[in-house]
């Protein structure tokens, strides 16, 4: 004990400019706030990952329409079956655990996807795999399919999901989950009203030919979103990545497969 | 000690407010003010901070070796901001969304390092931390009042609640798109240091120069 007040006693005296004083002072502190911030940090982790899947989820149930406030997220979510699909070859793959694949990173990772050269979304790089949800009716047939979607607007990438109904050629809802564009003006994209005109408009013609369209001018009123007013770069990024996902380098050839049952 | 810690507390308010006086901690109160349940969070963890790093501050104050005291108020002080961070990605997740990188900028608002430094580092604690909750509700009154005028005349609701009914939704309102975007809040910002500044007499500063009258030789 008396060894002890000794080195405490010692600390007190030196002098608080000293080189000594300095260092330990400066060491003892670093140790003390980084045991703090890491304790905090892992022991709030794991609620703040249960924070982030349920806000992932909540919004695959507000583009497929299912969501009201206060329902159970969790429990709604199970009849929602998420699968990993490869989007070269459009089939349904099984080399991923579909619960915890991760699209954003395997945009990252070199293996796992492709730069691209046409590249009307801005995203630069484009994951191989893809995680999408199918909604099945309750006698097991396809309800809806949910398909996760995102591209630069005007000042951000917009994250997405768009659903599909039964025939996968009408739209169901359009919603994005994570976006920074201007208040007011492109973060319009949030309004009930403008996600409303996405229902019932259809991808692709009767030739199978991609046409849906967000524009100021309507050529057909089937494909045709009405632009935001006074937000023409975001209405442009949301046509560009809208018909970017649903095209020939987004999910286009999965569809097909689905429809025809060779996914 | 001459000041009581009820001035401590009350001063910072209206007399010495840290925004429309001192005019600190600027660019925060642009950035958070454009609804006000996030204001609201926001203030709550500036108050935290402000507080408890001048708590923390001048219990050490006497140990804080001179030539690295700045980097030790900043240690302390991005410490504390990162475990407010954590706190309300875990517990307040939509709104930490859109307050995103604004929490972890507290670590730069002058306001919490003023305290630090021209109060705590020369009080007790008790009195330093009062000080530095007076502070921050200095901040927050400010940030709140800004924040009702955006969100009101910017998007016709107050904490989310429709109070003027907007176009946008079939209502009368034209929401002021100005008023959502930073910029406006300068505007409300300059008619607030104006306002106060015609009621406290005592706040207007001394002219640095005079200007000329025209005179022809």
């Amino acid at each position: 004990m008396s060894d002890s007040n000794n080195i405490f006693t010692k600390f007190k005296n030196m002098p608080v400019d000293g080189i000594v004083k300095t260092v330990i002072v400066a060491t003892a502190l670093c140790f003390v706030c980084s045991m703090v911030v890491s304790f905090a940090a892992v022991n709030l982790k794991s609620i703040q990952e249960v924070n982030k899947t349920i806000d992932k989820q909540k919004n695959i149930l507000q583009v497929a329409g299912v969501y009201h406030e206060g329902i159970d997220v969790n429990k709604t979510f199970s009849s929602f079956q998420p699968l990993v699909v490869d989007l070269n070859s459009g089939k349904f793959t099984d080399k991923f655990d579909p619960s915890i694949f991760d699209d954003k990173k395997a945009a990252q990772d070199p293996l796992l996807s492709v730069s691209l050269e046409n590249d009307p979304a801005s995203i630069g790089r484009r994951t191989n795999y893809a995680t999408i949800y199918l909604l099945k009716k309750d006698d097991g047939s396809l309800d809806k399919v949910i398909l996760p979607i995102h591209g630069y607007g005007l000042w951000s990438t917009l994250y997405g999901f768009i659903a599909l109904e039964d025939n996968l050629n009408d739209i169901f809802g359009l919603q994005f989950y994570q976006h920074a564009e201007t208040p007011g003006l492109g973060a319009e994209v949030d309004n009930p009203k403008w996600k409303a005109q996405w229902k019932g408009k259809k991808l692709n013609n009767k030739n199978g030919e991609l046409m849906i369209q967000v524009a100021k001018t309507q050529k057909y009123k089937e494909h045709h979103i009405d632009a935001l007013a006074g937000a023409t770069l975001t209405s442009n990024g949301v046509d560009n990545l809208v018909r970017f996902w649903m095209g020939k380098d987004g999910f286009k050839k999965f569809l097909n497969n689905l429809k025809n049952g060779a996914a | 000690m001459s000041q009581t810690r009820k001035q401590l507390l009350v001063d910072p308010l209206v007399d010495n407010n840290p925004i429309t006086l001192q005019v600190l901690g600027i660019c925060s109160a642009l950035a958070v003010t454009s609804s006000l349940s996030v204001a609201f969070v926001m203030s709550l963890a500036v108050i935290a901070v402000t507080g408890f790093s001048s708590l923390f501050i001048s219990f050490l104050r006497n140990y804080i070796p001179n030539s690295i005291r700045i980097i030790v108020q900043m240690v302390i002080i991005a410490s504390l901001v990162i475990l407010v961070d954590q706190i309300i990605k875990a517990y307040a997740y939509e709104i930490s969304k859109t307050l995103s990188v604004f929490v972890g900028l507290i670590i730069t608002n002058c306001i919490v390092m003023g305290r630090a430094e021209a109060f705590a580092m020369k009080n007790t604690p008790f009195n330093s931390f009062v000080d530095g909750v007076g502070n921050g509700l200095g901040y927050s009154l400010l940030l709140m009042c800004v924040g009702v005028v955006r969100e009101l005349f910017g998007s016709g609701t107050l904490f989310g609640i429709t109070v003027l009914d907007p176009v946008n939704n079939g209502g009368w309102y034209v929401p002021n798109g100005l008023l959502l975007l930073p910029p406006s809040a300068f505007f409300i910002i300059g008619f607030l240091i104006w306002g106060v500044r015609s009621w406290k007499k005592s706040q207007v500063e001394a002219r640095e120069f005079k200007i000329q009258s025209l005179e022809v030789h």
